[in-house]
């Protein structure tokens, strides 16, 4: 197999590596370049734990080649912390306890961030589609949704 | 997971060389627009190509536009796309409402709905809402472009008519004569990214003629020929949705896996044709739930 030179944004710093056209996004993102937040859950773009924005959408890292991210700017929730909506979700997230394992918080939190940049006053329903793609096996749905509500709302 | 499975990949910027490795690898090379099924069967060893061919920076393959009377979506159109298009929403409803229940979010913005026909799985959700208007898919290589009704398209399960060395550069869609009420209903275990266990989709017009399509209750998704002919010049009633049930039965052929039992299939297809009717004949008057709303069995 041809190896690629490839350079990407990642969390607003410039990397450039060489990966094989066989290499996973989440595989070279966790075992390479240290970003430990996208998580290896189901693997098959189910459970929504591998999630990454990239160019400013959420998308399945686990579903694309570490090629494909040349030229692209992926950010992490390592890097999202200058996103408006990821600090705050983040807080609301503590107070509210809605973590049980925190496996799928990651995953959860960037797509509440894509759904308050896109929407800052969502519906409960919009709240539940919204995170439809990130799976919560402690069960703890609850306090998830009530966080980015009360995140969006500003209480 | 890593991949196990070795192939190269090329990412053409220009459509003649694309067509020229489609040719040369044949069914030894697949197209890569979102991914999300693809990376799953390398994963898997389902798909061994020997290339994969990048499609996203070849020219001419984006965007959704309106041009006389028929609509183009490119093959790189994202259900994402779809969903924030505001022609779609108001000139396709149908296909509107069916790219919402795609997956999730973060496929969506991803997947597309060229990829989606290609795969070919029995429970697609775009492809009752595609048979509905009679959409038409340009398939091009490097013999030249043909088109091919969306009704001749699927040739089983996973399987379309798509030759080796020809890719999809897009869908059409013509735009329906006169005014239409449509709905998309999905039948799935839970609201939210699951795959179809059942899919109808209806359109009503004012001169009481039809058209309704299903996906899931058969090993292609399909047009309901028997069923719009049980409704045609009729008022939709209590017989007449009897008639169409009837035919319905007669035209589709579910079996029963992890998602649901056959018997279930049956009765849920009877089901959702009556309530997507219902809606589409309400949203035709200006009535019923709105578009993406309700839609969900």
């Amino acid at each position: 197999m041809k190896k690629h030179e490839i350079s990407f944004t990642l969390n607003g710093e410039k990397v450039s590596l060489e990966v094989a056209p066989n290499d996973v996004l989440l595989d070279v993102l966790r075992g390479r370049l240290g970003i430990k937040s996208p998580k290896v859950g189901c693997d098959r773009g189910d459970c929504g734990t591998c999630t990454v924005l990239m160019n400013g959408r959420t998308m399945r890292s686990c579903l694309a080649l570490a090629v494909e991210a040349d030229g692209a700017e992926i950010v992490t929730l390592e890097g999202a912390n200058t996103r408006k909506w990821t600090q705050r979700l983040q807080k609301k997230f503590h107070e509210k306890n809605a973590f049980q394992c925190g496996f799928c918080a990651p995953g959860v939190i960037l797509s509440a961030t894509e759904l308050l940049e896109k929407d800052p006053r969502p519906s409960a329903h919009d709240i539940k589609e919204a995170i439809a793609g990130n799976l919560c096996r402690c069960t703890g749905y609850e306090p998830i949704v009530a966080a980015i509500d009360e995140a969006a709302k500003g209480k | 997971m890593p991949i196990t499975a070795e192939f190269e990949y090329v990412r053409p910027r220009d459509m003649d060389e694309a067509l020229h490795v489609f040719s040369l690898y044949k069914e030894k090379a697949r197209a890569l627009a979102g991914g999300t099924d693809l990376v799953v069967h390398l994963k898997e060893g389902a798909a061994r190509p020997e290339v994969v061919v990048d499609i996203k920076s070849l020219p001419g393959l984006g965007g959704i536009a309106m041009k006389g009377g028929r609509l183009r979506i490119g093959a790189l159109v994202t259900f994402a796309g779809l969903i924030e298009s505001a022609t779609v929403k108001a000139k396709f409803p149908v296909l509107w409402e069916a790219a919402r229940t795609v997956a999730s979010t973060g496929v969506r913005n991803r997947a597309t709905l060229a990829g989606n026909i290609c795969s070919a799985v029995p429970s697609a959700d775009s492809a009752p809402a595609l048979a509905v208007y009679g959409a038409e898919v340009l398939v091009l290589s490097l013999r030249g472009e043909r088109r091919v009704p969306i009704s001749e398209w699927f040739a089983g399960p996973k399987k379309t008519v798509l030759a080796p060395g020809e890719i999809v550069t897009a869908v059409e869609l013509p735009l329906p004569a006169a005014k239409h009420g449509g709905c998309y209903m999905k039948l799935s275990r839970y609201e939210g990214e699951d795959l179809a266990q059942g899919g109808v989709a209806a359109l009503a017009f004012a001169d009481r003629t039809y058209r309704v399509a299903v996906c899931a209750l058969g090993p292609v998704p399909r047009r309901c020929p028997a069923a719009e002919a049980a409704l045609n010049g009729r008022k939709l009633d209590a017989r007449s949705l009897a008639a169409a049930k009837t035919a319905l039965l007669a035209e589709i052929s579910p079996i029963s896996d992890v998602r649901s039992s056959k018997e279930y299939r049956l009765h849920m297809a009877q089901v959702m044709l009556g309530r997507a009717l219902e809606s589409a004949v309400s949203r035709l008057f200006g009535k019923g739930p709105r578009y993406g709303e309700g839609n969900i069995a």
